[in-house]
């Protein structure tokens, strides 16, 4: 979206050009005017893409060892993690890259929350970012079935039955789901075949997603409107290089602890031992970064209504733009709002939690408390804050703030707190 | 400030992620000893592993198979490092069904290098029945598939006693306080001089069952030790590359205002 014509140094550069602008375009990414106030947690967008291509490039190999039959897909895996090179650094990568690609994107969504980077103009990256995050549950649920243990099997089990609450048709949904009465080896290799897919989506979505933040420009900590380019912005190499790299760095050594030093912590013990039809699990629980939403499912007493709720938890947030009617974006101007955003974190660590425990007696009650509330947010407080809320005064630019400056911008700012926290 | 509470929250959040994996049923706290295999340097001990292989051969193995491990893997580095020799003498001790030969008949034949461990049952319905109806559990991956893994494993062979008052067992079932419900099919496996170590350690029930379980530990872990060497060399790499990379962003940055 620069305002001046690109045209390459060279006439080869030139000729090529013309026909395919592919300079034009790498000029458009080095050039590409970034807000200059960007802070941390600005760098996830980045650190997503490296973990999106972690995981396709070791799924790869892995796809390569990996036998998509029930009664080899368990063993399979075994002879990955022991015979072939490196197979058990590929296979804590990919395993533990799932978990690390959902810290992120929740981060991601959360600072979008926080910053009001949903509200017009963007709210087209936002609603292809929740199809991102859909897309990413799917391909992460069905690789988690791949390695046909215990858990892979049962919470196929658990997940696939719940098509059988839909009315009238459930029943004849879930089987060819399945493709036959219950998961089986057919339901293994369109998993296989699936979560192979998927990623190559996300990744058309991904490409989108940065094409459409590339219109209006980046948000900012501020949340205000700002002229590009201009002395509020930097050009983003090597400005938002270099600052991506270093926060891309100390992800990779957390990422790195856990694959080196705990490589099995954030899966369950019962996926080791070999899927068996005739055993079921004495809790069957998702991975981590699915809880909320299982304990929004299990909150709800009746089945489909139960369905209905944890899906819809997801695709309210599509709704959000137009459910937050404040002018205002950023959280920083907006004090109330930002208390409620800081419930709302509470809200969803405790559906989390909940989430991993037996949904009975006070856990139960827990957990309905916590999705009415969730949903609260989103339907009666943010539309409710937008009319009744006062914001505090927004600077006119990120260099100029209002009269002098306000506190609440020095905190927006990339200040130095947490660089030492960091460091 | 609210840099903090962001940060506050992320541990906040991480706690309870690894929480939530761990939280059990109320069982005992396990039975204490140290591992060498843990830590970031951790690798396992030798003599304990090539011990443990003798507890598991001579009293496990007549009822647990072991179906993902080779011969081979005894000689490998990282794990016992029986000598090539030794282990191609523990291989041959084991008959293997192999073939058809030319003439189209199977045979047998002394274990190589190359074969699987030798299973004690051919099937699961004859393991069945001959443990009472319970399936004695492959141990190749059995301390990655319990909750708790090798202090889990320890405790458990080391967990049997009399059941406590009110305690009703069946025929055939043994009280174990760190088993999930209490109630065992497998009798307590290890006593006091039940095998004679090859390299003179006392049998103790305590020594055996650390030593077995160490044995498990690298038969669901093979890589472990490599694992430990590559990860410390790879997070000392990105140590220094954040460094270098700060200071360089720092420098860069200094042309304009405010700074990172």
């Amino acid at each position: 979206m620069s305002n001046h014509e690109y045209t390459p140094s060279s006439k080869f550069g030139k000729w090529f050009n013309d026909r395919l602008p592919l300079l034009t375009l790498a000029n458009h990414l080095t050039d590409y005017p970034t807000p200059k106030n960007l802070n941390y947690w600005w760098t996830f967008g980045g650190i997503l893409t490296f973990c999106l291509i972690t995981q396709i490039v070791t799924g790869l190999v892995l796809a390569m060892h990996y036998i998509a039959h029930a009664d080899m897909a368990f063993s399979s895996v075994e002879h990955i993690m022991r015979d072939v090179n490196y197979g058990w650094l590929l296979r804590y990568v990919h395993a533990n890259g799932a978990s690390m690609f959902f810290l992120a994107v929740y981060i991601h969504i959360f600072r979008s929350l926080f910053y009001g980077s949903y509200k017009s103009p963007r709210e087209i990256i936002w609603i292809l970012g929740i199809i991102i995050y859909l897309l990413m549950m799917a391909a992460a649920f069905m690789g988690y079935v791949l390695p046909w243990g215990q858990m892979s099997f049962w919470g196929a089990t658990v997940i696939t039955n719940l098509f059988s609450a839909i009315p009238l048709v459930g029943e004849s949904i879930t089987t060819w789901l399945w493709g036959g009465y219950s998961v089986d080896n057919p339901t293994l290799t369109r998993f296989f075949t699936l979560h192979y897919l998927i990623p190559f989506l996300i990744l058309g979505l991904v490409v989108l997603h940065i094409w459409a933040l590339h219109v209006p420009g980046n948000n900012n900590p501020v949340g205000i409107d700002i002229k590009k380019p201009s002395k509020d912005t930097v050009p983003f190499h090597p400005y938002i290089v270099i600052k991506d790299a270093f926060a891309l760095l100390m992800f990779c050594i957390v990422f790195a602890l856990f694959v080196f030093y705990q490589p099995n912590i954030l899966g369950h013990a019962d996926n080791y031992i070999e899927a068996d039809p005739l055993v079921t699990p004495a809790h069957i629980v998702p991975e981590w970064y699915l809880l909320p939403f299982y304990a929004i499912l299990r909150s709800v007493p009746d089945k489909l209504m139960g369905v209905v709720a944890m899906l819809s938890a997801i695709l309210i947030l599509a709704a959000l733009p137009w459910l937050d009617t404040s002018k205002v974006r950023s959280a920083v101007f907006r004090p109330l709002f930002r208390q409620f955003y800081w419930i709302l974190v509470a809200d969803v660590l405790i559906l989390g939690y909940v989430g991993a425990m037996p949904a009975e007696g006070l856990y139960l009650l827990i957990a309905r408390v916590a999705t009415a509330y969730y949903f609260a947010h989103f339907l009666i407080i943010l539309p409710v804050l937008g009319w009744k809320e006062k914001t505090t005064p927004l600077p006119l630019s990120i260099t100029e703030p209002v009269l002098g400056g306000s506190p609440n911008l020095a905190a927006a700012r990339s200040d130095e707190k947490i660089e030492k926290t960091i460091k | 400030m609210r840099k903090l509470k962001n940060i506050f929250f992320v541990l906040i959040f991480s706690v309870i992620v690894l929480n939530s994996s761990n939280s059990a049923e109320k069982s005992p706290p396990f039975l204490e000893t140290k591992w060498t295999f843990k830590g970031l340097f951790g690798k396992f001990d030798r003599a304990s592993l090539q011990r443990g292989y003798q507890v598991y051969t001579e009293v496990c193995a007549s009822c647990h198979s072991m179906k993902y491990l080779t011969y081979r893997n005894l000689a490998e580095k990282g794990g016992p490092e029986f000598s090539e020799e030794e282990a191609k003498a523990i291989a041959a001790s084991f008959e293997v069904t192999d073939g058809p030969d030319s003439t189209g008949e199977m045979f047998v034949r002394p274990a190589k290098l190359s074969d699987k461990f030798v299973m004690p049952y051919a099937n699961e319905q004859e393991a069945k029945a001959a443990n009472g109806g319970a399936y004695p559990p492959d141990m190749s991956v059995l301390v990655k598939a319990r909750k708790g893994g090798a202090d889990y494993i320890y405790s458990l062979l080391l967990g049997y006693s009399e059941p406590p008052e009110g305690v009703e067992l069946d025929d055939g079932v043994y009280y174990n306080k760190y088993m999930y419900g209490n109630k065992i099919k497998m009798p307590a496996p290890l006593s006091d001089d039940l095998i004679e170590y090859t390299d003179g350690t006392k049998a103790t029930a305590e020594q055996m069952s650390k030593d077995v379980t160490n044995f498990l530990m690298w038969s669901a872990e093979p890589h472990l030790e490599q694992r430990h060497k590559t990860g410390f060399r790879v997070i000392a790499y990105l140590i220094i590359l954040t460094v270098l990379v700060y200071f360089t962003m720092k420098k860069i940055w200094s042309r304009v205002e405010p700074k990172v």
